[in-house]
């Protein structure tokens, strides 16, 4: 249980900035470039990503925002050719260093992919794949895990009759929430969101959007979307991408209602993209 | 220049290839038929309990095959315990391990090409390698080493001669192979959203195998078990060449035991002239398609037992 009570006394969730304000930072990027062989898909990056505020990056696609959130957890590992320079960080530490363990890394850094992945196991199988991997637990700390995971990620009630169930059988809403608790169960400090409702239905989107407004407490989100009325309902910050570079970032509101560049205000008002 | 194309037409061509696709159908299906009708009716009448649990004699109403019957159990069980491992555990160093580099090229074509190589030469190279080991080790009369006592179920002994065991990896190598091949197609067809969704967990590649890919691939992968156990069960030609006697009259008790096998057996009482021959040819081939089926029959028992919690 000692995880569970960390996860839960997260010194920053006590001091939760008031959102748009930068507030403590948990991802830094400073000049930071990405390349996928000879192609620079991210030119010059510098942003910060406060701690416990939800930030959305928008964009056209291939403007290169998918990619820059995949540095963060170093998924890009796993594509030949892929490598970056510069300065990305989380908590002060160096994401990009050799030395990092990218197994830990991926364990405080969780993420949630574009359309539902569940495994093709119980629903409890699911949740406790993440912790099961990291720690030893006993069976009655690993259901408590599972239950606090399923109620946090909202899922709870509808699923607490069939935990043994296949999780394959759920809808699609319940199987992006589910990945959402498996994301969590695992204690990270920052959840990546790679556009978490573009294969969902409405009423499933409203349901993640409401999740996410709610686990901006306990975690740092990042969110990746083609909706731009989704990242003026649930981001505190925006960050506007275009073909590589980082236009403009600050508050949602801000950047929606005022943006200082006239690129930021095309696409915003839906004049291109 | 374009002329309409008439509906009575294109009707009349799909009609046509419709009718084409049953008789092909019905030819496949005939031909099984005929095959197994013709089986039956020639071996129903000598199967008994006594046919099964009796040795080899020259006098064919009391002739019986437990000897190959035994033989292609020991042998079969061999080959898949030691093919089994062996080829998924090539399969996932390729498909899941390996970066894509020259090595990994050759090696993959190279299995491509070991797939389509007739099985007498592996029995030839079973000969070699595992009867005989190269001639390094003495002579099959005058073994170099042997470990243990040569009634217990341990004894060990190189050159291996022509056993159990020497048959059993020989066929080993006959479909190790397409083991390899079908459990890279199972593998390949496991979504990598998978992959990814346990690396993004802190998974590390042993545990996203182990945990995730290969259950993911174990329905495929037990289909090519089957596939390649049916091609085992039926060979003659490797075992043939290994040097196996025709006629053995005991059971093997170990690694080292003379064997023989069914399809030899059949062959060896089919080339024979007097009819009732043939009957028992046809006998032992019902009994060795029970065999088979029965080793299918577990495949797939361990299939749905490993699948549960995909349902």
């Amino acid at each position: 249980m000692t995880m569970m009570s960390s996860m839960q006394t997260n010194p920053a969730s006590a001091t939760a900035a008031p959102p748009g304000d930068a507030g403590p930072i948990s991802i830094r990027a400073a000049a930071f470039d990405g390349f996928y062989g000879a192609f620079q898909a991210l030119k010059g990056i510098s942003l910060d990503i406060p701690r416990n505020q939800v930030t959305a990056f928008i964009g056209p696609s291939g403007c290169g925002k998918s990619t820059f959130l995949r540095w963060m957890n170093r998924m890009n590992d796993t594509i030949p050719g892929a490598r970056a320079s510069g300065t990305l960080t989380l908590d002060g530490e160096d994401i990009l260093a050799r030395s990092l363990d990218v197994v830990d890394l991926r364990r405080r850094v969780g993420m949630v992919f574009q359309r539902p992945n569940p495994f093709p196991k119980s629903i409890f199988d699911n949740v406790a794949f993440g912790p099961r991997l990291h720690w030893r637990h006993s069976r009655a700390d690993l259901e408590d895990l599972v239950e606090q995971s399923l109620r946090s990620a909202a899922l709870w009630n509808e699923v607490k009759d069939r935990l043994h169930a296949s999780a394959l059988g759920l809808s699609g809403g319940q199987q992006q929430r589910l990945c959402i608790a498996r994301a969590i169960a695992g204690g990270p400090e920052v959840l990546l969101m790679d556009e978490p409702c573009s294969a969902l239905d409405p009423k499933s989107t409203a349901s993640v959007e409401e999740l996410i407004r709610q686990l901006r407490t306990a975690y740092t989100i990042v969110i990746v979307t083609h909706n731009m009325q989704q990242a003026s309902r649930v981001s505190d910050r925006t960050a506007f991408f275009f073909e590589g570079s980082l236009i403009e970032s600050g508050p949602t509101e801000t950047l929606f209602t005022n943006p200082k560049s006239k690129q930021t205000e095309d696409y915003v008002t839906g004049r291109f993209g | 220049m374009s002329a309409p194309r008439s509906a009575a037409g294109r009707l009349l061509a799909n009609r046509a290839f419709l009718v084409t696709c049953l008789l092909a159908t019905n030819v496949a299906m005939l031909v099984l038929a005929v095959l197994l009708i013709s089986i039956f009716w020639q071996g129903w009448d000598t199967l008994s309990w006594k046919f099964i649990t009796s040795f080899a004699s020259r006098k064919p109403s009391e002739a019986g095959i437990l000897a190959p019957l035994m033989g292609s159990v020991w042998v079969c069980s061999i080959c898949g315990l030691v093919a089994l491992p062996l080829g998924v555990g090539t399969a996932v160093f390729l498909e899941e391990f390996a970066r894509k580099s020259r090595f990994t090229r050759i090696v993959q074509t190279n299995i491509m090409n070991l797939a389509g190589v007739p099985s007498i030469v592996y029995g030839i190279l079973g000969l070699t390698a595992f009867a005989r080991m190269f001639g390094a080790l003495g002579t099959n009369v005058d073994e170099a080493i042997t470990l243990g006592n040569e009634e217990s179920l341990l004894f060990l002994r190189l050159p291996f001669g022509s056993s159990v065991l020497a048959g059993g990896l020989t066929l080993m190598l006959v479909i190790l192979p397409v083991v390899i091949i079908s459990t890279q197609e199972a593998l390949r067809a496991v979504p990598g959203s998978l992959r990814s969704g346990a690396f993004a967990l802190g998974a590390t590649r042993w545990q996203t195998v182990w945990g995730i890919t290969l259950p993911a691939a174990i329905p495929g992968i037990m289909t090519g078990a089957i596939l390649s156990m049916s091609r085992a069960i039926g060979e003659a030609a490797p075992i043939l060449v290994l040097g196996a006697p025709l006629l053995v009259l005991e059971t093997p008790t170990n690694l080292m035991s003379d064997f023989t096998v069914l399809p030899m057996q059949v062959f060896n009482w089919m080339k024979r002239s007097k009819a009732s021959f043939q009957e028992i040819a046809a006998a032992a081939i019902i009994v060795q398609l029970a065999v088979l089926m029965s080793f299918n029959a577990f495949a797939i028992l361990v299939r749905q037992r490993l699948q549960t919690p995909l349902q």
